[in-house]
């Protein structure tokens, strides 16, 4: 490893082309954390948003007006005001009005660190578009199959479960991958609550080294990257959750 | 000129205007922000929350109309520059299609803060053209920065609506000996227009959305100007909700209606097939 380590900085002196991250261990390690920060950060925004998107769709077939609407003012706020907005409001505003509590060290903080607030934040404006499409993917359903599950018994919480919401995510499948790169794409912005990922590092990086068009380069070729292995993902899973007999835009 | 399509819009617009929605909306966030603004004051001997936010907005409203230049600007940047490049798209010649191809599928795919940052950093702060010197402020380029990924997306926006037009258009063009570009500009684009304008006005709420991203390359936009009122305050924490959710309204007045607007539209386009 340290071949290849030693190349970059041979690139360095050779060329002047800085890629820091490589050939020094502290800028190494450091871009590293924040690589595997973007990863876990946008993971679990994916699982939270789409849980919540099957939550929220559920809550909008409900009976009862007054929930119905509580949902679309859900959906209206959070899709238009900005994210980043949002996040300082959930970080700064929000966080302030919960009790403190003694942290590790014995200071008296919020009990939720920025990670948390940024996960929180992406996770509701995701949910917000993903109840849309869920909602998209449950009209498609054909109502006779609705009717059958009610005619055999079904509660409308177990034909949620069981039958429409099955159908409806293979359905809405192509919305929901672009939906979720989007989310991926929209991780950045915790830079702005300073959580540890790949652009926060970056920046770190690049104030010190003075290297900010390699980086930039960097970042670009990595989250074209990271966002090509989701879409991958999503392909295959698309292909493995296949009805036979039930292609959508096959 | 008004023909009926115009005067229709027109219609539809100030109906929706007076839609009960937007009133019941209007109201609750006034009265939401009075009622916070009224509970916190309560109990503070300080200035009160509601006068203070009042004092700042002039002020953080000039910074809105800032991210709203840069909406509209970025965007007629983009607009532009994507249809040229989803024409590019569906060019004949190999070369031209796989690098417009090429182009968009990169813009798309990265994230708009990375691209804000790029443009920010990489272009210079001033350019010299023989003694011309033509000065960058840096607003403009996070302009350009924002046009980039609209551009991309406009792209995808005209690929899409021009592989929805039938492909009897295309053959009957064709027949009737129509060269390519002439097919393009006279036939399809004219009837792939209507069924862009929501996919666009839907681009253009997630840009308008998408403009505070300039404030954390150092652009006096709203988010900066509202922190730095609250730092003016002395970083009261009473003041905190109020002045970000008095943001958080400020564009949802402005985004709201056009969300409206545009699935109004998609209805109504879409009962015209």
């Amino acid at each position: 490893m340290e071949a290849v380590w030693d190349w970059f900085l041979w690139l360095y002196k050779e060329y002047g082309i800085n890629l820091s991250v490589f050939y020094d261990s502290f800028d190494r390690k450091l871009f590293f954390r924040g690589f595997l920060n973007t990863i876990w950060i946008s993971a679990v925004c994916v699982i939270c948003s789409i849980i919540l998107g099957i939550i929220g769709a559920w809550v909008q077939g409900s009976k009862s007006r007054a929930i119905r609407q509580s949902v679309y003012w859900y959906i209206q706020f959070f899709r238009n005001t900005p994210p980043l907005i949002q996040l300082y409001f959930f970080y700064f505003a929000l966080s302030n009005l919960l009790p403190k509590i003694p942290n590790a060290d014995g200071v008296l903080a919020p009990p939720l660190s920025n990670f948390a607030w940024a996960v929180i934040s992406f996770s509701f404006f995701a949910a917000a578009f993903n109840v849309e499409i869920f909602r998209a993917g449950i009209e498609a359903v054909p109502f006779s199959t609705i009717e059958a599950a009610e005619s055999l018994g079904y509660s409308r919480l177990r034909s949620y479960l069981n039958i429409i919401l099955p159908l409806a995510f293979r359905i809405s499948l192509p919305a929901l991958n672009n939906n979720l790169v989007n989310l991926m794409k929209t991780t950045t912005l915790a830079y702005g609550i300073a959580v540890p990922e790949l652009m926060y590092v970056s920046a770190q990086i690049w104030s010190d080294q003075a290297n900010v068009r390699e980086m930039m380069n960097l970042l670009l070729i990595l989250y074209i990257g990271l966002v090509a292995v989701l879409i991958y993902g999503m392909d295959k899973l698309e292909i493995k959750l296949r009805i036979p007999g039930y292609n959508i835009g096959a | 000129m008004l023909d009926a399509s115009k005067v229709k819009i027109a219609e539809d617009f100030s109906k929706m205007i007076s839609n009960k929605k937007i009133g019941v909306f209007l109201f609750l966030s006034i009265a939401l922000s009075i009622f916070c603004g009224e509970c916190i004051a309560a109990g503070s001997e300080k200035s009160g929350v509601m006068e203070t936010v009042l004092k700042w907005f002039p002020l953080i409203f000039t910074g809105f109309l800032l991210n709203l230049l840069v909406s509209v600007a970025s965007m007629t940047i983009g607009t532009i520059a994507g249809v040229f490049l989803g024409i590019t798209q569906m060019s004949q010649i190999w070369a031209f299609k796989k690098i417009a191809r090429l182009l968009t599928q990169f813009f798309r795919n990265s994230p708009w803060l990375v691209l804000v940052f790029y443009t920010i950093l990489v272009i210079p702060f001033e350019i010299k053209l023989f003694h011309y010197v033509v000065p960058f402020p840096s607003w403009i380029k996070a302009t350009i920065g924002l046009s980039l990924p609209v551009m991309a997306n406009m792209s995808e926006i005209v690929r899409g609506g021009v592989q929805s037009v039938p492909i009897g258009q295309w053959e009957s063009a064709e027949s009737l000996a129509f060269s390519r570009f002439k097919t393009m500009w006279l036939i399809i684009i004219p009837q792939c227009f209507k069924r862009m304008i929501p996919p666009w006005m839907n681009l253009y709420a997630i840009l308008t959305t998408a403009s505070p991203l300039i404030s954390l390359v150092g652009i006096n936009d709203a988010l900066t100007l509202t922190r730095a009122a609250l730092e003016a305050e002395g970083g009261r924490i009473d003041l905190l909700l109020p002045m970000y959710a008095s943001l958080l309204i400020m564009f949802f007045i402005y985004c709201y209606p056009i969300a409206v607007w545009t699935v109004r539209l998609e209805k109504r386009y879409a009962e015209k097939i």
